[in-house]
């Protein structure tokens, strides 16, 4: 076992649960989408990214790329909200909402394949 | 490897290099702004606690970890939000403080700034939107020719693979700056990133010390660019041969260079000052020095070059007694019957035992400077007239080599330098000193005395030229109209015609391959000819002028001033 491997493991997985947390819900009702998930969502992505930096095979690049399209999709989730809760003055309308949670659900729809990335290579793997 | 996936590597490398250090940053920033939104903030207007939101948060994070800190922003703060204020100031100094150690760190790792300069380098080269060429191996003669093609307005590429020497370069003073990298050219990938392959890439030149890597990069570009002029250096026979198996079109080997022109100086010194006059490298004046005496020579030394003045002596039908230290030529030689004495020229013992009272020349031809001048000295005190050769082998040793009057120096790189310039900037000359080497004593002695006398002993300045629309429009013109034009008329000042320019021509090629050797004044000019000149600069400047300019053309050949400028064209075939 490889403690690097647990931590990578680790990561990628808990971008794509803490996503899904956000997620989940009716899409137009802000009451059940917490925005610290969507915060945690966002700083774990960014970790993500960071730790596959530089890793040059083939996996490595698309995990890189899946990685930078949910960095991407939340970081305009959390601009759509700061501009709601802050400059807008409405506040957190239903289709603000939705905005948000739909681009997070982008990002949870490129987080997923970085998951199934993941576990293709560990069963690619023969030991 | 392509430049531009080099370019990302480098790009990886650092982002590598750097990312532990930024996942710290990324999770200081996070703990910060986390804390910052769950710290009871003051109490609002109804009583109630307030919270910082993430936005303000975040905001307030930004500008206090980068020590900017506008102040408590939106709202004064609350104790327990200064509380965590002061342990996110701490947290975000520390991290910062190691990012910018990170970066320092690596900026001074040895791997990376070499990848950084050569995707830099790589960038330049392939940018390059005019002619160059790439001169591998920076010494005393990569010097001499890069000063040469700047001069000749080129562009050069250096790759040496001493950093000290490319360093060197930036203190010289070149009109167009020189793009260069420390590395291996033996490497077909290094020659690759420096245009080998690049379509304004006109030759490459391989000058350095190592005769393998010097073989290497013939054979790189024989097989990557063959088009590509190439000019490759050889120490050794072996490489020569090799060399010349891939077929390298220019070989250029120091050794058997001089050895040829000792051999020439010895049978027509005339032949041999006129070739060191024509080939004498741009600005420098020929040291006229007495012809080497037919006789006994004394050689010291039986390396590489040795070996060649041994043959070239006897086969000049004249005795040489070699002197080295180590016998392993020794068995060669005799069976050459060629005598030789075993051990160091530099004793008096050694040197009378082979005879220095009685012989007409001695050459110190060791791979070592003081060696050599130490035999010459030596020498000179048994015998006072003989005749000295001496071999120069470092820069560092020139002032002391001057200062001894030897008969001729030899100096390998400047060799290298002349035959490398006069083959890229006129290419007729090396047919011409081929034909130098038969001709007769007398001829050369004439043709000398007559040249010298007219320009100096000063290196004359030798060009070639076409006949053709871009280098002569206006000769071609009237060539193309059916006019015939002597050669001799128009050699002449276009400022004043009863002048002539002081230039002559040695050769002329005519398009069906014949070749006219100092061809006189009276023969017609004809499309396609291409002339090999020698004179002044100026008269160059003039004779060019001449060619391509109407005006000037007709001035000379008529002594009649063309009508200049539309207007007066006109006004002058109305009145005509």
């Amino acid at each position: 076992m490889n403690l690097e491997k647990v931590i990578f493991g680790f990561f990628i997985v808990l971008a794509a649960t803490l996503n899904f947390g956000f997620f989940i819900g009716d899409i137009d009702n802000p009451e059940v989408h917490d925005i610290y998930e969507l915060f945690a969502a966002l700083v774990v992505s960014l970790i993500v990214t960071l730790l596959k930096l530089g890793d040059r095979t083939q996996i490595g690049a698309i995990h890189l790329s899946t990685s930078l399209v949910a960095d991407l999709q939340l970081i305009a989730a959390a601009l759509v909200w700061g501009y709601g809760a802050h400059i807008s003055g409405d506040g957190m309308t239903a289709a603000r909402t939705a905005t948000i949670v739909s681009l997070s659900g982008g990002a949870l729809f490129a987080n997923v394949v970085s998951v199934v990335i993941l576990i293709a290579e560990t069963i690619m793997q023969r030991r | 490897m392509s430049s531009r996936e080099g370019d990302i590597n480098t790009f990886f490398l650092v982002m590598r290099r750097l990312r532990k250090t930024l996942i710290t940053l990324v999770i200081i920033f996070a703990v910060s702004v986390l804390g910052l939104t769950l710290v009871p903030g003051p109490l609002g207007e109804n009583g109630e606690i307030t919270r910082m939101s993430f936005f303000h948060a975040f905001y307030f994070i930004s500008y206090t970890a980068t020590t900017i800190g506008f102040g408590e922003i939106p709202a004064a703060f609350s104790d327990q939000q200064r509380l965590w204020t002061t342990i996110c100031i701490y947290l975000s100094v520390i991290g910062w403080a190691v990012f910018v150690a990170a970066v320092l760190q690596m900026a001074q790792d040895e791997n990376l700034q070499k990848a950084i300069r050569s995707s830099r380098f790589s960038r330049r080269v392939r940018n390059l939107g005019e002619p160059f060429y790439l001169v591998c191996g920076y010494g005393e003669t990569g010097r001499h020719i890069c000063q040469a093609l700047d001069n000749m307005e080129f562009r050069v590429v250096v790759l040496e693979k001493d950093p000290s020497q490319v360093a060197g370069i930036e203190l010289q003073s070149f009109r167009s700056e020189i793009i260069e990298l420390a590395a291996d050219a033996a490497n077909p990938e290094v020659l690759e990133i420096a245009g080998l392959t690049h379509k304004q890439c006109r030759g490459v030149i391989a000058l350095t010390n190592d005769d393998d890597t010097n073989l290497a990069i013939a054979i790189s570009a024989r097989l990557l660019a063959p088009d590509l002029k190439v000019l490759a250096r050889a120490n050794t026979r072996e490489t020569e041969a090799n060399l010349a198996a891939f077929g390298t079109p220019h070989i250029i080997h120091p050794f058997r260079r001089f050895a040829d022109y000792l051999s020439l100086a010895i049978q027509s010194p005339a032949a041999y000052n006129l070739l060191v006059w024509l080939t004498g490298l741009p600005g420098t004046r020929i040291n006229r020095h007495r012809d080497p005496p037919k006789g006994h020579w004394i050689l010291c030394g039986y390396g590489n070059f040795g070996r060649y003045l041994a043959e070239s002596i006897t086969g000049d039908g004249l005795p040489v007694t070699v002197i080295d230290l180590h016998p392993d030529g020794m068995k060669a030689t005799l069976e050459a019957g060629i005598h030789w004495i075993q051990g160091d020229g530099t004793s008096i013992d050694i040197l009378t035992g082979a005879g220095i009272a009685d012989a007409c020349g001695i050459i110190a031809a060791t791979a070592n400077d003081i060696k050599n001048l130490s035999i010459a000295v030596t020498a000179r005190q048994l015998n006072p007239d003989v005749f000295v050769i001496l071999r120069q082998n470092s820069t560092v040793s020139r002032p002391l080599i001057e200062a001894f009057t030897e008969d001729i120096a030899v100096v390998p790189s400047e060799i290298i330098a002349q035959e490398c310039l006069a083959i890229l900037t006129t290419p007729m000359l090396a047919p011409f000193l081929k034909d130098l080497y038969q001709a007769d004593q007398q001829w050369c002695a004439t043709l000398l005395g007559q040249l010298t006398e007219r320009f100096g002993w000063d290196t004359p300045e030798i060009w070639s030229l076409r006949i053709n629309l871009l280098e002569t429009t206006a000769l071609y013109r009237r060539l193309m109209g059916g006019q015939n034009v002597k050669l001799g008329a128009v050699q002449i000042n276009p400022s004043r015609r009863e002048q002539l320019l002081d230039c002559r021509v040695l050769e002329l090629d005519r398009d069906n391959g014949a070749r006219l050797l100092l061809p006189d004044g009276t023969i017609d000019l004809r499309l396609g000819d291409e002339l090999l000149m020698v004179g002044t600069r100026s008269a160059r400047r003039d004779f060019e002028f001449v060619l391509s300019n109407d005006h000037a053309l007709q001035y000379v050949l008529t002594g009649k001033d063309l009508p200049g400028g539309w207007i007066w064209e006109k006004l002058s075939s109305l009145k005509g």
